[in-house]
């Protein structure tokens, strides 16, 4: 086998590894986008807000500490304490819940029937706001976030890939756990939303505001527990990319990475948010690996969204959206 | 308080379930219901009828709770009912159906109908996150409930269906499945037979007098066909601009010469 073709294979695996990661991000968007019409661009900086938060508990930091300290004078940074993990994760969740709550109580609950581009400017104020409270909560530095998550390279893929080909492939522990997570919280995800009652409210809600009114649904109540449910995939996502590459500013831009998923996968589609998401993993690595030398440079930035603006004329409803025929 | 009346087939109706005083409903300039006031009983099959416009959906949706009157009173079950939202207004027992079907037409029907059944399912997050053994049960009884809604009114063939694919008929049957789910006190049915062919308005006709015959449901429907309102109705409310004009058995509302005027004569269908 030429090692071109070899390397290539290594490539699009790692790609779909990437794409799974995208898929995450995405899928806190597909759920707010199908519950309630609204497009969050917050989402990224909720996972931002909650990695830091999860950093801030852990090492046992005062929030606020730097507004504290400016006010009384005092030089108070932390507790002197280290909390565990999962206990960590625990308390993120809750915070991420209470997040949910403010957000609804506090902004959208004051803008129900307002036109979708009103919500999204809303979000977009919320993304800010969220982006200040997390820098003011736990300091914009760069922080290590370490759960106890595997990285660095799978040995026994090396080893196997190596006695097939004659070259170990290189994959990163930290990506294979990331796929696991992720195909977990989706079937988690699914169970959810197919089989219990809540579940079952929540896609009323999706679906018909009036008719889920009419049967005794509070749409506030399930508002609540779908932004709580996408600050809990915002964590998620945020401790595999926080793990991966540190918690700092630029893990809000990965919501930037879910656009193009998203128009290819449409908006409103949790399959279409996993496949589109490995389409763009793969595609863009693999479109580094054989077209980028030949065009002398990274491709990796604009690729995705070249391919989405494409996939977009040809079929605008995304992947698995219905098509859209004007009624008249 | 009195305790009802005996109908004219021999039906025993009870005491007030729900009260309407004074009801005024205004949107900006327009008045969609001027200061009307009527009543309906346990175990009767109250009509709202009128021309097109005359409020007579308005009038359904302040009893659901989807819009607030102006002026005036509710009083549900003997006491007056506080300014409610309608999911609220859901839970204490009113289901209701649409004029233009509002049906989730993502889900399945009996997913549909399983939705009726949510105000009658106890158990909290937690416990459905983990499926819990009491969220299982309470799933596996409520699914019992809705079969038999389901079977009662021949969608079996159509319960694994999504909505979205069926035909008109048959959607305003799904929709009375999932407002019987809720097993509710009072049903409210907007127009159920608006629209359909003769078969399927028949066939609607028999589930609405079967329902209030076999589960005692109390109904309060809207309907156009004065022929079908003859047919099932104990009382009828007759409304015009807005106005009660008339009030009474079937019999007494066709004799009575204001409604004759205002809806009967100018009626041709
Ligand atoms: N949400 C609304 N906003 C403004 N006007 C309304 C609204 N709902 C009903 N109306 C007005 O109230 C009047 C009565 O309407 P409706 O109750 O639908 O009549 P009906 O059901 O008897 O045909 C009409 O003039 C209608 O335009
Ligand atoms: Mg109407």
């Amino acid at each position: 086998m030429s090692d071109q073709l070899i390397y290539a294979m290594e490539v699009t695996l790692n790609g779909l590894m990437a794409g799974v990661l995208y898929a995450l991000v995405a899928l806190g968007f597909v759920l707010i986008y199908k519950a309630s019409g609204i497009f969050n661009y917050a989402q990224g900086v909720m996972a931002l807000f909650a990695a830091m938060t999860l950093v801030g508990i852990m090492n046992g930091q005062v929030p606020f500490s730097h507004l504290i300290n400016a006010m009384f004078g005092t030089h108070i940074h932390h507790f002197g304490w280290h909390v565990p993990a999962l206990i960590a994760i625990i308390l993120t969740i809750g915070v991420m819940i209470l997040l949910a709550w403010a957000v609804q109580y506090f902004v959208m609950r004051h803008l129900v029937n307002q036109e979708p581009i009103i919500l999204f400017m809303a979000t977009i104020g919320l993304a800010y706001f969220l982006e200040g409270l997390s820098d003011l909560m736990w300091g914009s530095e760069i922080k290590k976030l370490d759960v106890g998550l595997p990285q660095g390279i799978n040995l026994w893929l090396d080893e196997v890939t190596f006695n097939i080909f004659g070259y170990g492939f290189f994959v990163d522990n930290l990506d294979i756990v990331a796929t696991v997570i992720a195909a977990l919280l989706v079937a988690a995800l699914v169970a959810f939303s197919q089989y219990t009652k809540q579940g079952r409210a929540m896609r009323a809600v999706a679906d018909d505001h009036q008719a889920a009114l009419s049967v005794g649904i509070s749409l506030n109540y399930i508002w609540v527990m779908v932004w709580s449910v996408a600050g809990f995939v915002a964590l998620v996502a945020g401790i595999v990319w926080g793990t991966k590459s540190g918690v700092q500013f630029s893990l809000s831009l990965i919501a930037l990475k879910a656009l193009p998923v998203l128009m290819l996968g449409g908006f409103t589609s949790i399959p279409g948010a996993i496949v589109g998401g490995l389409i763009i993993g793969v595609g863009e690595k693999l479109f580094d690996f054989l077209i980028g030398p030949m065009i002398g440079g990274a491709t990796e930035n604009w690729f995705a969204y070249v391919l989405a603006l494409v996939f977009l004329v040809f079929r605008p409803q995304g992947l698995f959206g219905e098509k859209i025929i004007e009624r008249v | 308080m009195d305790d009802g009346y005996i109908t004219e087939d021999g039906r025993k109706i009870g005491g007030v379930v729900m009260e309407m005083k004074n009801i005024t409903l205004r949107f900006g300039g327009v008045v969609a219901i001027k200061d009307i006031s009527f009543d309906i009983r346990e175990g009767e099959i109250r009509a709202i009828i009128g021309p097109n416009g005359a409020g007579k959906s308005s009038m359904l949706n302040v009893i659901s709770g989807f819009y607030i009157p102006s002026e005036g009173e509710v009083f549900y079950k003997g006491s007056k009912r506080p300014q409610m939202r309608p999911f609220e207004v859901a839970r204490q027992g009113i289901a209701r159906t649409f004029q233009n079907i509002a049906l989730f037409e993502g889900m399945s029907v009996l997913d549909n109908v399983m939705t009726g059944r949510l105000n009658h399912m106890q158990s909290n997050l937690f416990q459905q996150a983990l499926w819990s053994g009491k969220a299982e049960r309470e799933e596996t009884a409520n699914r019992e409930v809705a079969e038999k809604v389901i079977d009662f009114l021949e969608i079996q063939h159509i319960r694994k269906t999504p909505v979205s694919r069926l035909p008109y008929g048959l959607k305003k049957r799904v929709e009375l499945a999932r407002a019987l789910a809720a097993e509710p006190q009072l049903l409210l049915l907007d127009e159920p037979m608006a629209g359909m062919n003769v078969e399927e308005k028949e066939d609607m006709c028999r589930f609405i007098l079967d329902v209030n015959d076999e589960f005692g449901t109390t109904i309060c429907l809207i309907e156009h066909d004065m022929g079908v309102v003859m047919d099932l109705s104990d009382r009828v409310v007759v409304m015009d601009y807005g106005k009660k004009i008339g009030d009474g058995t079937p019999n007494e509302v066709r004799n009575n010469q204001e409604v004759i005027d205002a809806y009967l004569g100018v009626s041709h269908d």
